[in-house]
């Protein structure tokens, strides 16, 4: 069964994008046929963490207003053959995005790929509604921080009460937290909500949690997906989120603070 | 005085955090109606009573409040005195 999987936050800058490129490559990596879409019209960002800016041609508004086929918007990466990225327009605003030209496009999508992964805008406007409506999984992308946390609450309230799987009275919309740019040592210090304030307050299941990591804007420099870079400790929270949400169990790495011997000290890099 | 709160251990910022997060979301979790349902019904309400018993706009405070699959509307109204 082909699922869609929204990735959301309420808030704007807490790392839906740089999840929505590290999540699709995990999924894509191992195996699973994958396509992410960028749902926020006007402001185009996932072509650039995913590093393919210049092979822009056709968008999803394009598509949806049937000025492009959806096989002449859709760009395969250049790193994984089963991985596909669907722009969004860089023009128009977010009425473009109308439910019935969203779903016409989902429902296309999931007939060729296992994963239908949707980046959504921030705020809980058009965009931000438009891109979980259609949803059967959630990942609420949290930052451990107080606006953060108080916007990804209102977003669980919105997946519950707006998306269609509510309005069907259907099962719910799985929700799955993943708390980003987590910083152990902060946290150790009493500087930073923790991890188990933040489940108790969202009482969402974890599906990981992303320490901050010089990689990630190394990533978004580059143009290439965190999950490539296996040397790093948020490329590989990446993987092991992909590989919870696809049903392993794995133990939580990088929580506390990392201890270094001597030597690292003297000559380790950090994450 | 000033001497014991010196020895009082102070909340960590992460701790303050958490309080205010956990009072704030008591309060917006309240919405059963969607956000404008309070506020209507504020207004309906000191509209009827005001027809009987004239009510200051600040003196009537709506809240709902939910546990265990139960909601409880608690609407508390102040009349002048005279």
């Amino acid at each position: 069964m082909p699922k869609v999987i929204v990735v959301t936050s309420g808030k704007g800058g807490v790392g839906k994008t740089t999840t929505s490129a590290a999540f699709a490559t995990g999924l894509a990596l191992r195996g699973h046929k994958t396509v992410v879409i960028d749902f926020d019209v006007g402001l185009r960002n996932l072509d650039l963490a995913m590093g393919c800016e210049r092979r822009v041609v056709f968008d999803f508004i394009n598509v949806i207003n049937g000025d492009a086929r959806l096989n002449q918007a859709l760009i395969r990466d250049k790193r994984i053959p089963n991985l596909s990225i669907l722009p969004t327009s860089q023009t128009r605003d977010k009425d473009a995005l109308t439910k019935d030209g969203v779903e016409r496009v989902l429902e296309q999508l999931r007939e060729d790929f296992d994963y239908v992964v949707c980046d959504s805008p921030a705020g809980i406007e058009k965009g931000a509604l438009m891109a979980l409506y259609f949803a059967d999984e959630a990942i609420i992308v949290t930052n451990p921080e107080i606006s953060s946390v108080r916007d990804s609450d209102r977003i669980l309230g919105i997946l519950a009460s707006k998306s269609r799987r509510a309005e069907r009275n259907q099962s719910p919309v799985q929700e799955h937290l993943l708390l980003t740019r987590y910083d152990p040592k902060r946290v150790a210090r009493g500087e930073m909500l923790n991890l188990d304030d933040v489940m108790d307050i969202l009482a969402v299941p974890l599906l990981g949690v992303i320490p901050e990591s010089e990689a990630v804007l190394r990533a978004s420099n580059l143009g290439v997906p965190v999950t490539h870079n296996q040397a790093s400790s948020a490329g590989r929270a990446y993987a092991d989120a992909v590989g919870r949400f696809l049903g392993e169990t794995l133990e939580y790495r990088f929580l506390s603070p990392e201890k270094r011997g001597f030597m690292q000290r003297l000559f380790g890099k950090p994450a | 005085m000033r001497l014991l709160s010196l020895f009082r251990r102070r909340p960590s910022p992460a701790e303050t955090a958490r309080a205010r997060l956990q009072g704030l979301l008591v309060q917006e979790r309240a919405r059963p109606g969607g956000p404008d349902f309070l506020p209507r019904l504020k207004a309906d309400l000191l509209r009827v009573i005001g027809s009987y018993n004239p009510v200051e706009d600040c003196s009537v405070s709506i809240r709902i409040k939910s546990a265990g699959g139960m909601s409880l509307l608690a609407v508390n109204i102040e009349l002048p005195l005279d």
